[in-house]
C-alpha cells in the first residue's frame, strides 16, 4: 500500500500542479483574487502530496521491498541503513523525485512567505513554477517512474553501484539538488515579470536571498562533490574538467553573476533587464546540466541509466522552457522600464564587470564541454576537451576577475573613486609583492606562474581584510570603537569578506597542490617502505575483512616523520560481489591543512601490491574556501535588513565625508 | 478495500486544496505592492543613518532617489480594482471536482499495480519455505555464503543448483570455493569443468578440459570427466578418440548406469556406435532425420544384420561383443544370453579369442 500511495500522491501532485499552471495565470489575467490564491494552496498542497510520495519512497527503500522495481534495482537488503536511505537518490528516478520535491518546497515557500508579494506576481510566479513541475511530473510518470512493481518480488535486489555506498552521497545530491532548483525561483519570477511586462521592485528584494540560497548549497553542493571524487575515486585528483561537472560549474558561474548584479538590482534599482536574462540564463544551464546527465548522452558515474526516451523527453522540456523564456524576453525585454544609471568606475560597474568575466567564463566552459558533443552529432568525430582547452581559456579571464574582486566592494555606489579604492589597497598589494617574493626564493625557479598566483590569491585575501579594515576604521580610530563598528556593522558586509576571502583561500589550495603534489607510484610488499615528501611510510601487512555487504582487503601502513611514528594509514579495497564491482578507499591523514593519501591497486603475483601515495600540500583549503564563501552567503543571508544602496551624492561630497 | 479508502481521501484533500481558495468571499490579505517596498527602504535608510553606517550627505541623496521611484510607482498603482469573476471561478471548481480525479484515476490506472500489496523483506522471510520459488532460496544461501564464505557445505548444496539455473559463472565461483572449503575430488572437479562448459555455451575449453583431466587424474573411472573428455576429443575433431574414450566407458560402465544411454547416443554421433559399426554419412544424416521408430527400426535392421553376418563367420570377437552389447542396450537380455553361447561355442576351438571374448563380456558384466 506504500508503494500505491506514494504513485497515487504523485499523479495527484501532477494534477495539482496542472491546476496551479493555468487557475492563477487567468485570475492575473481577469483580476479575481479567490483563482490567484488557488495557487498558493494548490503550492502547498503539492509540497504535501510530493513530500509523501517521497518519503512512501523512502519507506520502501528501508524496508527493502523489493516488489518495487527501483528498489529491486538499487538495494540490497543487507546495505547500511544510511545507504538505503541514500540510495533513494542513487538512481535515476529516485534523483528525479527527489528533484521535484525540492522544486515544491521552493513553490511552497514562495506561497507560505510571499505575503509581501503583490498579488499577481505571486501568481504568476508559482504559476510558471507549476509549468516546470507539470513537465518534470508527467517526465517521471512516463519515462522513469520509481513506483513501478514487480508481480513476483525477487527475494534479494541487485544493490547500490559500490562507488556510490558513501556518505558524500547523502550529502553531495541534495546540496547540489537545492543549489539547481533553487534557481527556478528566480526563473519564475524572471519569467513572471515578463509576462507582466513590468519589474515589480518587490522582485529585486526576493530576488537576492533567493539566490543567495540556493548559490550556496550549489557551492557546498559542488565542493562536497569535488571532494567525494578526491577520495572515492583513487585518484587524487579533484576536479577533472568532466562535462558532468562542468554542467554543475556552469550554473555555479551563472548563479555567481546573477547573486552580483541581484545586489545591483536590489540595492539600486539598476540592471534590472540583465538580471532577468542572468536568472534565464542560471535556470536554463541548471536544466542543462540535468539533460547532460540525465539523458545518458555523457557515461560517467552520474549517468544512472540510459534510455533514448529519457532523453528526448529532457530535451524536449528544455526546449520549452529555455526557448520559450528565451523569446519570451526577446519579445518583451525592450518594453521593461530600466532602472538607475551609474557612472562606470563605480561599485555598480565593478559588478558589471564581474558579470562580464563570469558570463563569458561560463561560456567557455558551455564551449568546452558542448562542443566535442555538438561535433559527434553532427561529423561523428569523437573529441575530448580538456584540462589543457580550460586551462588556457578559464584561467586567463580569471586572473583579471581575481584583480578586479578587491577593488569592488571598496568603491562607492554610483560614482566611485578607483584612486582611492587602489590607494586603500596598497596594503594588500604589498601582502601580496612579498609573498610572491618569499615563494620564489623558498622553491627557487620550478614553475614560475605558483608564485605569482599566489600572490594574486593573497591579494584577494588581503583586499576582503582591507575592506573590512576600512570599514571598522582599524587602525585609524580607537581600538574601543572599531569593535564597536564591528558589531553595528551589517553581517552582510561581513558575509563579502568571508566569500571573497574564501576565494582566494581556495585559489592558494588549487595553486599548490598542483604545483608542489609529490607522488610515489609502485609495487610494494609488507615490510617495504616507501619515501613521500620527508614521510616514510612503511607497509606492515596486508589482511582481509569482511564488511556488511563487501569483502575488504586492507593494507596497514605505518606512517613516520624523522625517525618518530605518526600514525597508522588502513586503505583498503572492497569486492561487492553482487554486482561483481569493486571500489578503492583511499587513506588520508590530515597534517594542518596538508594530506597524505594512499590508495590501493592491483595485486600483483609475486604478493605486492601496486600503491599509489600521494602528498598534496594546502589539498584541504580547496574545500575550505568554497565552505568560507558558504558561510559568507549564510553571513549575508542572515542579514534581515532591507538593502539600500546609498549613492555618493554628485558634489560636495568631500566636504561631508568627515562625518563618517 | 483499504487502499481505495486511503485514494479517495488523497483525492479530496487534493480537491478542497483547490476550492479552499474560490470558496472565500474576498480575501482580506491585498499583497504586497510596489509603494510598500520603497517606504520600507525610506525607514530603512532613517535606521542606518542613526546607527551611523552612512554619512548624512548620502542618505539625503538615497532619500530623493528612493522618493522619485515612490512617486513613479504611486502614479502606475491606480490600477483596476479586483474584482469576481464567477464563471471562471466556476469552471475552476469543475476542474478540481471532475478534472483532478479523473486525470489521477486515468493515469495511476494506467501505471499503477492497486492489486499489489507490499513485500517488506522482513514479512517475507518469515513466509513458509516450500511456497518461495527456487530463486528465492538460492538468494537466502547466498546470502548466508556471503557473511559465512567459509561454510563448505553451503557452496556444495549452491553449486548444483546454480549450474541447473544456467548462473553458470556463479556456479564456476561456488564450485571453485566447494573445492577450497571441503577439498579436491574428481567429483567436484568435474563438475567445476562442467559448469566451465556452461559458460563457454557447451563448448569445452581449454580450461574445463583441464578440470576434467584433474579428475581423471583422481578416479579414472569417473564418468563425468571422461564423457566430457570425449565431447572435448570430438570437438577438436579428434572423433576416433571420441569414439574410443566412450567405447571404453560403456564397456567398464555397469549396465544400470543412468548415463549409458547419453555416452550410447554420443557414441553414435561420432560414428562409433555400437550398434552401427560402419554407418556412412548418408545413413547418419538420414538417421538423424528419421523419427525414434524409424531410427530404431532402422537399428534392429543393423544389428539383425550383423546377427547373420556373425552367423557365417565366427570369428568376429570384436563383432560378437558389440552384438551383445547391442542386445542389452535394447534391452534384450535372452537374446544378450543366447548370442553369448553362441560366440563361446563359434570361437571355442581358439585359445585366445575364447580369452579375448571372456575378457569383454566380463567388462558387460552379463555373467555377474
Amino acid at each position: 500500500m506504500i508503494a500505491e500511495a506514494g504513485h497515487y500522491a504523485l499523479v495527484l501532485a501532477l494534477g495539482l500542479a496542472l491546476i496551479q499552471s493555468i487557475v492563477p495565470m487567468l485570475g492575473a489575467r481577469w483580476g479575481d483574487v479567490a483563482l490567484m490564491n488557488v495557487a498558493r494552496s494548490t503550492a502547498l498542497a503539492q509540497l504535501l502530496f510530493v513530500g509523501a510520495s517521497f518519503i512512501a519512497l523512502v519507506m520502501l527503500h528501508v524496508t527493502s521491498d523489493f516488489s518495487v522495481v527501483n528498489v529491486f534495482e538499487n538495494s540490497h537488503s543487507m546495505k547500511p541503513l544510511i545507504y538505503k536511505i541514500t540510495g533513494v537518490w542513487g538512481n535515476h528516478e529516485g534523483s528525479m523525485l527527489l528533484w521535484v520535491s525540492i522544486l515544491a518546497l521552493f513553490g511552497g515557500l514562495v506561497a507560505a512567505f510571499g505575503n509581501n508579494l503583490p498579488l499577481t506576481l505571486r501568481a504568476h510566479v508559482l504559476a510558471v513554477q507549476a509549468w516546470i513541475a507539470s513537465a518534470f511530473y508527467l517526465f517521471i510518470l512516463l519515462t522513469s517512474n520509481p513506483f513501478l512493481r514487480i508481480a513476483n518480488p525477487p527475494i534479494e535486489g541487485r544493490d547500490l553501484n559500490p562507488v556510490l555506498q558513501d556518505i558524500g552521497l547523502a550529502v553531495h545530491p541534495p546540496m547540489l539538488y537545492l543549489g539547481y532548483v533553487g534557481f527556478s525561483i528566480s526563473f519564475s519570477f524572471a519569467v513572471a515579470a515578463l509576462i507582466e511586462g513590468r519589474i515589480d521592485a518587490a522582485w529585486a528584494r526576493w530576488v537576492r536571498p533567493w539566490t543567495l540560497l540556493a548559490w550556496i548549497f550549489l557551492t557546498l553542493g559542488i565542493a562536497m562533490g569535488s571532494y567525494w571524487a578526491y577520495y572515492e575515486l583513487g585518484w587524487g585528483g579533484w576536479w577533472f574538467w568532466d562535462p558532468v561537472e562542468n554542467a554543475s560549474l556552469m550554473p555555479w558561474l551563472a548563479g555567481t553573476a546573477l547573486l552580483h548584479s541581484a545586489v545591483v538590482m536590489e540595492k539600486r534599482n539598476a540592471l534590472k533587464v540583465w538580471t532577468i536574462l542572468l536568472s534565464i540564463l542560471t535556470f536554463s544551464l541548471s536544466l542543462l546540466g540535468t539533460f547532460v546527465v540525465r539523458s545518458g548522452v555523457l557515461t560517467s558515474v552520474h549517468a544512472f541509466a540510459t534510455d533514448p526516451a529519457r532523453g528526448v523527453f529532457i530535451l524536449l522540456i528544455l526546449c520549452l522552457f529555455i526557448g520559450g523564456s528565451l523569446s519570451l524576453y526577446a519579445a518583451r525585454a525592450a518594453s521593461l522600464k530600466q532602472g538607475g544609471l551609474f557612472a562606470p568606475i563605480s561599485r555598480e560597474g565593478a559588478l558589471v564587470l564581474n558579470n562580464l568575466f563570469l558570463t563569458t567564463a561560463c561560456a567557455t566552459v558551455f564551449i568546452g564541454t558542448l562542443y566535442p558533443l555538438a561535433l559527434e552529432v553532427l561529423t561523428g568525430d569523437k573529441i575530448s576537451v580538456g584540462a589543457p582547452f580550460f586551462n588556457l581559456t578559464f584561467g586567463p579571464l580569471f586572473v583579471p576577475l581575481m584583480i578586479a574582486v578587491p577593488f569592488g566592494p571598496l568603491l562607492a555606489w554610483k560614482r566611485g573613486d578607483l584612486l582611492g579604492a587602489a590607494q586603500r589597497l596598497t596594503a594588500a598589494g604589498i601582502a601580496a609583492l612579498i609573498a610572491i617574493a618569499v615563494l620564489w626564493a623558498w622553491t627557487r625557479g620550478g614553475a614560475s606562474f605558483a608564485p605569482l598566483a599566489i600572490g594574486l590569491a593573497v591579494f584577494v585575501v588581503a583586499g576582503a581584510l582591507t575592506d573590512l579594515a576600512e570599514r571598522l576604521g582599524l587602525f585609524r580610530l580607537p581600538f574601543g570603537t572599531s569593535v564597536q563598528r564591528a558589531r553595528g556593522l551589517p553581517r552582510a558586509a561581513w558575509g563579502t569578506a568571508f566569500a571573497h576571502a574564501g576565494v582566494g583561500i581556495a585559489l592558494i589550495g588549487i595553486v599548490c597542490e598542483t604545483t608542489w603534489n609529490s607522488e610515489y607510484i609502485g609495487t610494494m610488499k609488507p615490510g617495504d617502505s616507501a619515501k613521500v615528501a620527508g614521510y616514510e611510510l612503511k607497509l606492515d601487512d596486508i589482511g582481509q575483512r569482511q564488511g556488511p555487504n563487501f569483502r575488504e582487503m586492507v593494507a596497514r601502513f605505518t606512517v613516520g616523520l624523522d625517525g618518530k611514528t605518526l600514525s597508522v594509514m588502513t586503505p583498503s579495497k572492497r569486492n561487492f560481489t553482487t554486482r561483481g564491482a569493486s571500489t578503492t578507499e583511499a587513506a588520508l591523514l590530515t597534517r594542518g591543512v596538508s594530506q597524505l593519501y594512499i590508495s590501493l591497486g592491483d595485486i600483483a603475483a609475486d604478493g605486492g601490491i601496486a600503491v599509489r601515495i600521494y602528498h598534496k600540500p594546502m589539498v584541504l583549503l580547496i574545500w575550505f574556501g568554497p565552505v568560507l564563501m558558504a558561510f559568507g552567503g549564510f553571513l549575508s543571508l542572515s542579514d534581515r535588513r532591507l538593502r539600500v544602496g546609498a549613492p555618493k551624492p554628485a558634489k560636495a561630497a568631500r566636504a561631508l565625508q568627515a562625518a563618517e | 478495500m483499504t487502499l481505495w479508502f486511503v485514494f479517495a481521501l488523497m483525492t479530496v484533500a487534493a480537491i478542497f486544496a483547490v476550492l479552499w481558495p474560490l470558496g472565500r468571499a474576498t480575501p482580506a490579505t491585498s499583497g504586497g505592492s510596489e509603494a510598500n517596498v520603497y517606504k520600507d527602504q525610506l525607514a530603512e535608510i532613517e535606521r542606518d543613518l542613526a546607527s551611523g553606517l552612512i554619512g548624512a550627505s548620502e542618505a539625503e541623496a538615497a532619500r530623493v532617489e528612493i522618493g522619485r521611484r515612490l512617486l513613479a510607482a504611486v502614479d502606475g498603482e491606480a490600477a483596476a480594482a479586483p474584482k469576481a469573476n464567477l464563471p471562471l471561478r466556476r469552471s475552476a471548481a469543475v476542474a478540481a471536482l471532475v478534472g483532478l480525479p479523473v486525470m489521477a484515476a486515468a493515469f495511476y490506472l494506467a501505471l499503477g499495480s492497486p492489486q499489489l500489496g507490499d513485500f517488506p523483506l522482513a514479512a517475507r522471510s518469515r513466509m513458509a519455505d516450500v511456497n518461495q520459488p527456487l530463486a528465492n532460496l538460492v538468494a537466502q544461501v547466498e546470502a548466508h555464503l556471503e557473511k559465512n564464505p567459509t561454510d563448505g557445505r553451503g557452496w556444495n548444496v549452491l553449486a548444483p543448483v546454480l549450474s541447473r539455473l544456467g548462473r553458470y559463472d556463479d556456479a564456476v565461483r561456488a564450485y571453485r570455493n566447494s573445492i577450497t572449503y571441503n577439498g579436491d575430488s574428481s567429483e567436484r572437479r568435474a563438475d567445476l569443468g562442467e559448469a566451465l562448459t556452461g559458460v563457454a555455451g557447451g563448448v569445452v575449453t581449454a580450461e574445463a578440459k583441464a578440470e576434467f583431466e584433474r579428475a581423471v587424474a583422481q578416479n579414472a573411472d569417473d564418468p563425468k570427466a571422461n564423457y566430457f573428455l570425449g565431447l572435448a576429443a570430438e570437438q577438436d575433431g579428434r572423433k576416433d578418440d571420441a569414439a574410443s574414450i566412450w567405447r571404453a566407458m560403456l564397456a567398464k560402465a555397469p549396465a544400470d548406469a543412468p548415463w549409458r544411454s547419453l555416452v550410447q547416443a554420443s557414441l553414435t554421433r561420432v560414428g562409433g556406435g555400437v550398434v552401427a559399426p560402419a554407418l556412412s554419412n548418408e545413413t547418419m544424416a538420414a538417421a538423424k532425420d528419421m523419427s525414434a521408430d524409424d531410427r530404431s527400426a532402422m537399428i534392429r535392421g543393423m544389428v539383425d544384420r550383423l546377427a547373420t553376418r556373425l552367423k557365417q563367420d565366427g570369428n568376429d570377437v570384436e563383432g560378437w561383443l558389440r552384438l551383445v552389447r547391442a542386445y542389452m542396450v535394447m534391452g534384450e537380455r535372452d537374446k544378450a544370453v543366447a548370442a553369448l553361447t553362441d560366440a563361446r561355442q563359434a570361437v571355442a576351438n581358439d585359445a585366445e579369442r575364447l580369452r579375448q571374448l571372456n575378457e569383454g563380456l566380463k567388462n558387460l558384466g552379463l555373467d555377474g
